[in-house]
């Protein structure tokens, strides 16, 4: 099956992501899903689409669970069967992975995943706490850990073994935030220098409150396909040509190394082995930047630059729009935002608008090859996808 | 003696009310774990024994905690950190000091044991925590 689609994204749609007062979970994916059917004119979705996969997190935002026929229904998919799929940040990157599996396994033509979540009518110790959720907790949160906190644990250790510096970390959020000014979707449409990251107010030092990424409501929506189904459906389709996930342990403190996510390697391994290609085959990524330095310790991963040496990668100008690896065009997690549960498919969502050269602004020319990598916890979960445009 | 106790997280925090800082280890690799679990992270065999630990350790990374949960708010900010024992396993922590700045890696810690377990929460046991030797 090397180099094959494995399943085929013929639509793809996000809510506007950001503050979203006086809506709910629900109301925001039904509005990703609207904007995805859209782009489909030949597909009649309440008849098409035969099942949902759909990411989401938490039930403490809204005091909701039991969530994914609630999403399903008010996008109008209904009585299609509708599943959740709860992995914290890598929650729709693995929804996505169950759709693929979905349509591989013949059971369904046309499947819909995606992923909601809304987090702002909590206020942000709150947050922390409901996010805190996704670490162990008789040993990490009864000891006080955050995820900033589990991240700045990397970040301190990164920087002693490598001498990473802060300014490297504070390239990441520069590049990422000039990324997203040119997002209409994003939560943060504007710009951020250098001195403003470094200068930013402490949330758990090493990190600062522009090396974390936002706290956003927002959905996002892809449709997938039979490889052989897509052209007859759409002019616009993507293959999905490779996909892995993996495990780290659970705890950060039972790694060998506190500066590498292992699942994400072993993830990353499988999907370019399905996908038959190498990290220099990719021409537009998005990675995980739930922090300044995931993305880092991300590039080191997926095998974009040597261990260690992430730091100076980011200083290079590789990763920027214009570079020779363009990473997160979207804004990232940093600048389009972090609606956990909407997160894994948001980033397909911006690989899907790259390789039908339909991004606008921030269109990286002839993006063939693009690859999403997905977080979950500290990195317990790993999901990375390799996609293909037609 | 204690081997007999469950290699379940609650016997681990009633460890700690004896002031007692404990692991399990792997009959067949000798892999030390914490949290203590039946089936070996490493090899998989399923008899662990419970394996004290030394009250020193080597502190590998740490931060400071500024944006915290509410339960955590009295506190805020705080250090944690992770903390390497000689008997080859890493422990998550709180590290109480007057003095974060003066924090290293590689610097040695002591673990110390409250009483009074955190508000409100399970499992309703004391709690081990590290702070600077003295
Ligand atoms: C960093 C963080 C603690 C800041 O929250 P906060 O202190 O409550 O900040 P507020 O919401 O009060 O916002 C204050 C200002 O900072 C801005 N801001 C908030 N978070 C920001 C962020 N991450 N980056 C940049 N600016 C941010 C707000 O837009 C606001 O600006 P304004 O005054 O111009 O309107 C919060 O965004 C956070 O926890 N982020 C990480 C989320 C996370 O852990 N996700 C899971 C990852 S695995
Ligand atoms: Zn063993």
């Amino acid at each position: 099956m090397r180099g094959k689609p494995l399943a085929t994204i013929i639509s793809a749609g996000v809510s506007k992501f950001g503050r979203r007062e006086g809506v709910y979970a629900r109301e925001l994916f039904a509005e990703a899903a609207l904007s995805a059917f859209h782009r489909v004119e030949k597909l009649d979705p309440s008849k098409d689409i035969k099942a949902a996969f759909i990411g989401q997190m938490s039930e403490a935002y809204e005091h909701q669970a039991h969530t994914a026929p609630i999403a399903a229904s008010w996008a109008g998919l209904f009585p299609a069967p509708a599943m959740r799929i709860e992995n914290a940040c890598a929650s729709s990157g693995s929804a996505l992975r169950c759709g693929i599996m979905a349509i591989m396994s013949g059971l369904y033509d046309i499947v819909l995943v995606g992923g909601v979540e809304k987090m702002t009518n909590q206020p942000t110790p709150e947050v922390t706490g409901i996010l805190a959720t996704a670490s162990d907790y008789p040993f990490e949160q009864w000891n006080g850990m955050t995820f900033p906190g589990l991240f700045a644990l990397m970040a301190t250790a990164h920087m002693h073994e490598y001498g990473t510096t802060e300014e490297q970390m504070a390239a990441v959020a520069v590049k990422n935030h000039k990324n997203g000014a040119l997002n209409p979707n994003a939560h943060m449409q504007k710009e951020v220098s250098m001195d403003e990251v470094l200068k930013s107010r402490l949330v758990s030092w090493p990190l600062k409150l522009y090396d974390c990424s936002l706290i956003t409501d927002g959905a996002s929506v892809v449709i997938l396909t039979k490889p052989k189904l897509a052209k007859k459906l759409s002019d616009n389709y993507v293959h999905i040509i490779g996909t892995g996930q993996a495990q780290d342990t659970f705890c950060l403190h039972e790694r060998e190394s506190l500066t590498t996510v292992n699942a994400a390697k072993t993830a990353a391994q499988e999907a370019y082995k399905m996908a038959d290609v190498r990290p220099k085959d990719i021409n537009v990524a998005e990675l995980h930047d739930c922090f300044t330095i995931a993305e880092i310790i991300g590039y080191e991963d997926l095998g974009f630059c040597r261990p260690g040496q992430g730091g100076k990668y980011v200083e290079s100008g590789a990763p920027d729009l214009n570079g020779s690896m363009p990473v997160n065009t979207s804004g990232g997690l940093k600048s389009k935002g972090h609606p956990v549960g909407a997160t894994g498919t948001a980033q397909i969502h911006e690989l899907y608008l790259q390789l039908t050269d339909q991004a606008d602004r921030r269109q990286v020319k002839d993006a063939k090859i693009g690859l999403a990598h997905n977080l979950g916890g500290s990195g317990a979960t790993a999901v990375v996808h390799v996609l293909k445009g037609s | 003696m204690s081997e007999l106790r469950d290699p379940t997280i609650e016997e681990f925090y009633k460890y700690c009310s004896e002031r007692k800082l404990m692991a399990v280890r792997c009959i067949r690799c000798r892999q030390v774990m914490v949290p203590p679990r039946a089936i070996c992270s490493n090899c998989r065999h399923s008899r662990v024994e419970w394996v004290e630990l030394s009250q020193r350790g080597k502190l590998v990374t740490y931060t400071i905690v500024h944006v915290s949960p509410p339960q955590f708010k009295h506190m805020t900010p705080y250090a944690v950190g992770i903390v390497e024992m000689p008997e080859g396993v890493k422990i998550p922590s709180i590290i109480r000091t007057s003095r974060p700045e003066d924090l290293k890696i590689g610097m040695q810690l002591e673990a110390d044991f409250s009483p009074r377990p955190q508000e409100g929460g399970w499992p309703n046991w004391p709690r081990y925590f590290f702070k600077e030797t003295e």
